[in-house]
């Protein structure tokens, strides 16, 4: 599956997709790949404030549990409710329907500390 | 993602075509292991409801041969081997002076003096060296590991009968369930039982390197999905079947993980543990291990504390996801009290409280049984 050059990239294997002041996040598809079977994904609520590269919630596989970290911070307008019964959507579609957040975004120069698509293509090349 | 050095890894006579097949190898008891292909939870299913093979070389193979084997087995093991008849198998278990378990190997009789028992792979040296110190001078018996020179194969699911008898032979599909033999394939000999610990309708093989990587190579090539240690975990869980080293170790007795029906101690026989065996039965146990399914949303997992009425009552023995069930399950023991069906408890998930229930054993049922075992 090609990186979608739409949005930009974390070091912690999170999207961000702007659109006007909202942002939508998600995980990539090297992170899907590497969790596996996506069983349960914990997130904040509406209204709630998440910051850039902070916890914001935690992801479990079949196999183990992980962190989510923010790739920009804000205020949580939505979170994803198809994964409450489908958190497979994660693994399937992970730059689609397995969106997890949506974000008011505040500091538009965050988005500058995150990666192109090239660039995390490579950075991901580079783990190995 | 960081992983040990697999230099130090002992490798499976298979594992040049785990990874060809794409299997994310892991650490698992000394061994680089496939804990995956293409997903656990797609293995899972493929057990379930068709077929699925696990390479199982990793555990421990060791043949018990002679006049005096089944006298050996019988100081060494919990469970009356005399009873295992020709041709058949019985799961058992080794334990320490006090009672505590220190691994629930399968035994296997091939005829009257040639035996084989299977253990964990975490326990292999110590397995044999516990087995050799019950021989006494001048016992008619020989312990023979022949875990380097053969393959370990598990081939399970409800068409693993059909997939065996077109590649081995119709004589496979006869194989009673627990029951073993021995058969030609090609110019090698074969190991076969209808066993395994999946809770499904299965077999297993022990034969040699080239015949187990040209069974193997035979499998694929019919569709049985490939399945690595993550399936099988998630499997032997949903069947309520005790993971040494989780539900069962040197700490814990049969009697309180309810595995009372594999020690025999109305024979007579003097067997590793048997006083202590004897005693923990009369007195009973203040503790037994018991089946916890998720009431909520969340994985419950190994070492979690569970709570009862807002106090630690102990900690998740073996936890996981069902993919059966589409829920968390989970085994642990719990004061007697608590330990009934229906009992209501909290699983301390990450500081965040879980609800849970005291449910039956085994979670699902095992192929076969019409109705589930307690």
């Amino acid at each position: 599956m090609p990186t979608p050059d739409d949005r930009r990239y974390s070091k912690e294997h999170e999207w961000l997709k702007a659109d006007g002041d909202e942002g939508s996040i998600g995980i990539t598809e090297y992170a899907q790949e590497q969790l596996g079977d996506i069983v349960y994904v914990d997130l904040p609520e509406a209204g709630s404030s998440v910051a850039q590269f902070e916890k914001m919630g935690e992801i479990e596989s079949v196999k183990a549990v992980s962190e989510l970290f923010s790739p920009a911070g804000g205020e949580v307008t939505a979170s994803n409710a198809a994964l409450v019964e489908k958190p497979e959507l994660v693994n399937t579609d992970p730059y689609g329907e397995g969106w997890l957040i949506r974000i008011k975004t505040g500091d538009t120069a965050e988005a500058d500390k995150l990666m192109s698509a090239a660039d995390y293509d490579a950075f991901v090349q580079g783990l190995g | 993602m960081s992983e040990a050095p697999t230099t130090t890894l002992r490798r499976t006579p298979l594992a040049d075509l785990h990874e060809q097949l794409g299997g994310r190898m892991v650490p698992f008891a000394g061994w680089s292991m496939p804990v995956q292909y293409k997903g656990i939870v797609e293995e899972h299913r493929a057990v379930r409801e068709r077929a699925g093979v696990f390479d199982v070389s990793h555990m421990g193979r060791l043949f018990v041969v002679g006049a005096a084997a089944e006298a050996l087995l019988r100081r060494a093991v919990t469970y009356d081997v005399a009873t295992i008849a020709e041709g058949h198998g019985h799961y058992t278990l080794l334990c320490n002076d006090e009672g505590g378990i220190i691994d629930d190997p399968y035994v296997y009789r091939l005829d009257s003096q040639r035996f084989l028992f299977v253990g964990n792979a975490s326990n292999g040296d110590r397995d044999a060296e516990r087995v050799q110190s019950f021989v006494a001078p001048g016992d008619d018996v020989d312990l023979l590991d022949r875990q380097e020179q053969t393959v370990m194969l598990a081939v399970q699911g409800p068409a693993a009968s059909g997939h065996m008898a077109r590649i081995i032979g119709p004589e496979v599909a006869a194989i009673e369930k627990r029951a073993c033999t021995e058969l030609p394939y090609l110019q090698y000999k074969l190991f076969v039982s209808r066993t395994g610990y999946t809770g499904e309708d299965g077999f297993e093989i022990v034969t040699s390197v080239e015949a187990g990587r040209a069974i193997w190579r035979q499998l694929m090539a019919a569709g049985v999905e490939p399945c690595g240690l993550g399936a099988r975990d998630t499997l032997r869980l949903e069947a309520a079947l005790p993971l040494w080293g989780h539900d069962i170790d040197e700490t814990t007795n049969p009697y309180e993980a309810g595995l009372g029906w594999v020690v025999s101690l109305d024979d007579g026989a003097e067997f590793a543990g048997r006083d202590a065996l004897a005693r923990i039965k009369a007195n009973g146990v203040d503790r037994k291990l018991a089946c916890i399914k998720a009431a909520g949303r969340g994985v419950i997992r190994d070492g979690f504390p569970i709570m009862h009425d807002g106090q630690q009552v102990s900690i998740v023995a073996s936890g996981s996801h069902s993919p059966t069930l589409n829920t968390s399950i989970a085994m642990a023991y719990l004061p007697k009290a608590l330990s009934k069906y229906g009992t209501e408890l909290a699983i301390d998930v990450r500081g965040k409280m879980l609800p849970a229930v005291v449910g039956r054993r085994p979670f699902v049922p095992h192929a076969g049984d019409n109705v589930a075992s307690t």
